[in-house]
Order: C-alpha cells, then structure tokens, then sequence
C-alpha cells in the first residue's frame, strides 16, 4: 500500500470522491466562522479603522496563490518522474484556482491600498511580484489550453512549470533589489504575523484553515473533472473508431 | 557544430525580414516613444534607460518564432533531433544564431538610439556593456520560449505570454545597469547579477529547451 496507487485513475476517483465532502464542509464551515468572526466580532484597529479587517481574505488567498504554484510544481514534477495522468491533470487543475487566488489577493490588496497608501496601485516588491506570478498563471493556462494532444500538453506544461518556478523566484528578488534601488526608505509592505494582537490572529488563523481547504476541495473536484473529461474523451474516441 | 551555425546565420541573413526587420522595429520603438511622451529632453533622458532596454527586449521576441518555425515547416528539424549531436548543443547553438543576428546588432545600434533619446553621456558605455551581457539570456530564454510553440499553429501570441513574464528579471537588471550608470552610481551590482542570469541560462535552458523540441516533435 503506498501513495502511488491513487495515481490509478479509478482509486483516485473513489477516494476523492469519498473525502470530498470531508474537505468542502470544514472548509465552508471554517471560512464562514473565521470570516463573520474576522468581520464582525474583532475590533476595529486603532489607526486602520475597520479597513483592516480586509486582511482574512487578502491574506489568506495571497498564501494559496503561492503555494497553488508550489503544488503545481510538485504535480508536474510527479508527472515527469513517474508519468501519473493524475498528477498532470491536478496540475491543471490548481492553475486556474491559483489564478484566481492570486487575482483575489491583487484586488482586495488594492481596495485595501486605497484608504491606507491612498492609491489603488503602488510598484511594490511584493504588488509587483504578485502581478508576475499572476502572468506566469496566465502563460501557464494558455499553453494548456494551446495544445491539442494531451500528454504534450502536460509534458511541456511540466517544463513551463519547472522553468517559471526559477524564474518567478528570480523574479521575486529581483523586483526587491529594483524597487529598493529606486526609492530607497518608501516601504509599504504590511508587516502582518508579528505584531498582531491575539484577537486578530485567531480568526485569522481559521481563515487560512478554510482557504486551504477550500483549495483542496476546489482541486480535487476540478481533478474529478478532468479526469471524467478524459474518459468521455477516450469514449467518444473508441465510438468513432467502431 | 560550425556547420550548423553557418546555416543558420546564412539562412537567417539571406531569407529576409529576420534580419532587418528586428533593428527597424527597434529603431521604431526609438521613434515612437518620444511621439508619445513629448519631446522634453529631460523627460526622455530619465526614460531612455528602460525604453532602450524595453525595444530591445520586443525587438528579440519579434524574431523569436523563426528559431525553430522554417526547420519544423520543411522537416530539417526532425533531422536534427534524430542527427548524433545531442539535441542541447543544436539548441544551444539556434539561441547562439539568434543572438548573432538580433541582439548582437541590437547592441551596436542601441548607443545611436540612445542619442535619439537624450541618454545621460556616461550612460551609453553601460547601455553597449548591459546589452551585451544581458541580450545573450534573452535570446537563451526566448529559445525556450520557441521550443514550447514550435509545433502550434499561431503559436506567436502565445509565445509572448509564455516568454515576456520570463523576460523580468533580466530586464530589471539590465535597465538597473544603465539606470545606475547614466547617474554616476556604482554598477557593479547589477551588472554581475545580469551576467549571472545569463551564464545560468545559458547553461541550464537549453536542456529544457531541448526537452521540449523533443517533446513536440514527438
């Protein structure tokens, strides 16, 4: 018994069929007690004022953003290792809930930036790298869908994926260094984490529990997807050939 | 290995529109920018350093399709793979093809451009020395880009979207140097990361870019 049987398409199937649900309610629930707890039941901040309650969803979502590529990178490195069509097609499934994550975090880092910097938008090493990654999703999903045989389209979405990790962490420094070179001492980074109050932290805390889940519970049925698009794929094809 | 070069630059040279059309899209972007922006010195001057580098940078995408795209029409890229050099060094030596007809002329006319755009004087020795350590990774990185598309029909928007995001850190650094150097500063920095960029791609890609070649003409 190892992992590696649920790279069978049928065990992976009933097993995810059967967490499913054990990963979709907890994250329900944890999202919408962290949130109304986040939202509702924290005080205001001193100096933010209710503006900072933004931060259990931005937060959150910029966590996933990253470590969605980071699961694509594990994914597509399973698949070129040892050729599991599940792990290719989980790959695929995580870029567009990745995508979306990191869209989410730009955007309510934005409405958030607008009362607190007083604009919507700064060039930031950390806005900046966020809109990188956002592209390197963007390339990602394109190739994915621009290429019409599957395990070609998997196989070189791999490469993509090992070589952009490189380069989005080349990327990440390298914006630090640019924007550090140019305006030297203007740091708008949110310093969260350690200065926090516990009564921020505990809710917090349960909004990146349930954001996590959400992601898993939203790539596993994404991956269920997939893999039944596969097989009505593989169905149409064997009628046309009979 | 010479032999291959060879073609490849005659090929590249003689077909037309590769060659030329790169320096004249880059001579272009050169133009438009202070068209749009407005023609004060000052302005331009504190621009130049990142539109040089910018034109250059879309000048090398604009010729990046032609890579692989002739020898996959007609075949000769099946024999290359098929050839007993390994596929890395046939790779290796396209980016080299395509550094020699693009960025290399990129880099000699770039000092013209910068005239056009009221370059800082001490700038234009650190645009030739940025461009010339750092044109050699785009081209290494744009080869890539090619060797993902090589088999797509109008695979050259895509190629954009996969190499542009790539390109990033190399243009930050590479407009750093001219940045830095236009105003006096101290370069060395910037300048050793950009050639740490390239000599990283330049020695890791082309495994990758082979992996793909072999991937899509499979």
């Amino acid at each position: 018994m190892s992992i590696w049987e649920y790279a069978n398409p049928v065990k992976f199937m009933r097993l995810s069929g059967a967490l499913l649900p054990w990963v979709a309610i907890p994250a329900a629930a944890a999202l919408a007690v962290g949130l109304v707890w986040g939202f509702f039941l924290t005080p205001d901040d001193f100096r933010q004022g209710s503006t900072v309650k933004i931060i259990f969803v931005h937060v959150p979502a910029a966590l996933m953003a990253v470590n969605a590529w980071f699961m694509m990178l594990v994914t597509s490195l399973i698949w070129l290792i040892r050729r599991h069509h599940v792990s290719a097609l989980a790959a695929r499934a995580a870029a567009p809930v990745g995508a979306v994550m990191t869209l989410i975090a730009l955007i309510t880092g934005a409405v958030w930036g607008q009362p607190m910097w007083g604009t919507w938008w700064a060039w930031d090493p950390r806005l900046t790298s966020f809109l990188i990654l956002f592209l390197f999703y963007l390339g990602y999903i394109a190739l994915w869908e621009a290429v019409p045989d599957p395990e070609t389209a998997a196989d070189l979405t791999s490469v993509l994926c090992l070589v952009g990790s490189v380069f989005a962490v080349l990327s990440r420094y390298a914006v630090n260094f640019w924007n550090q070179g140019l305006h030297q001492g203007a740091s708008l980074s949110v310093a969260p984490g350690e200065r926090m109050d516990m009564t921020y932290k505990l809710p917090l805390y349960l909004c990146m529990v349930g954001f996590a889940l959400l992601f898993v519970a939203l790539v596993l049925l994404r991956t269920r997807t997939e893999i039944r698009a596969r097989r009505i794929k593989a169905l149409l094809a064997r009628e046309r050939m009979a | 290995m010479r032999a291959l070069l060879i073609r490849d630059l005659r090929l590249a040279m003689r077909a037309g529109g590769g060659f030329g059309l790169a320096l004249s899209f880059f001579l272009l972007v050169a133009v438009l920018v202070p068209l749009g922006v407005g023609p004060e010195a000052r302005v331009l001057a504190l621009i130049a350093p990142g539109i040089l580098w910018i034109g250059a940078l879309l000048a090398c995408l604009l010729s990046l399709d032609r890579i692989f795209a002739l020898d996959f029409e007609d075949g000769s890229l099946d024999l290359l793979v098929t050839a007993p050099m390994p596929l890395e060094g046939v790779v290796s030596i396209k980016a080299l093809a395509h550094w020699l007809v693009t960025g290399l002329p990129l880099t000699l006319l770039a000092p013209v451009l910068g005239v056009l755009l009221h370059l800082p004087g001490p700038g234009y020795g650190w645009l030739v020395v940025s461009l010339l350590v750092g044109t050699p990774a785009l081209s290494v990185i744009g080869t890539f880009g090619a060797a993902l598309t090589v088999g797509l029909r109008r695979g050259g928007l895509l190629m954009s979207l996969l190499v542009l995001p790539l390109y990033v850190p190399t243009l930050i650094f590479g407009a750093e140097v001219v940045k830095r150097g236009a105003l006096g500063f101290d370069t060395t920095t910037p300048l050793l990361l950009l050639a740490g960029i390239t000599l990283g791609a330049a020695a890791l890609l082309p495994f990758a870019s082979a992996a793909a070649v072999r991937i899509n003409l499979r």
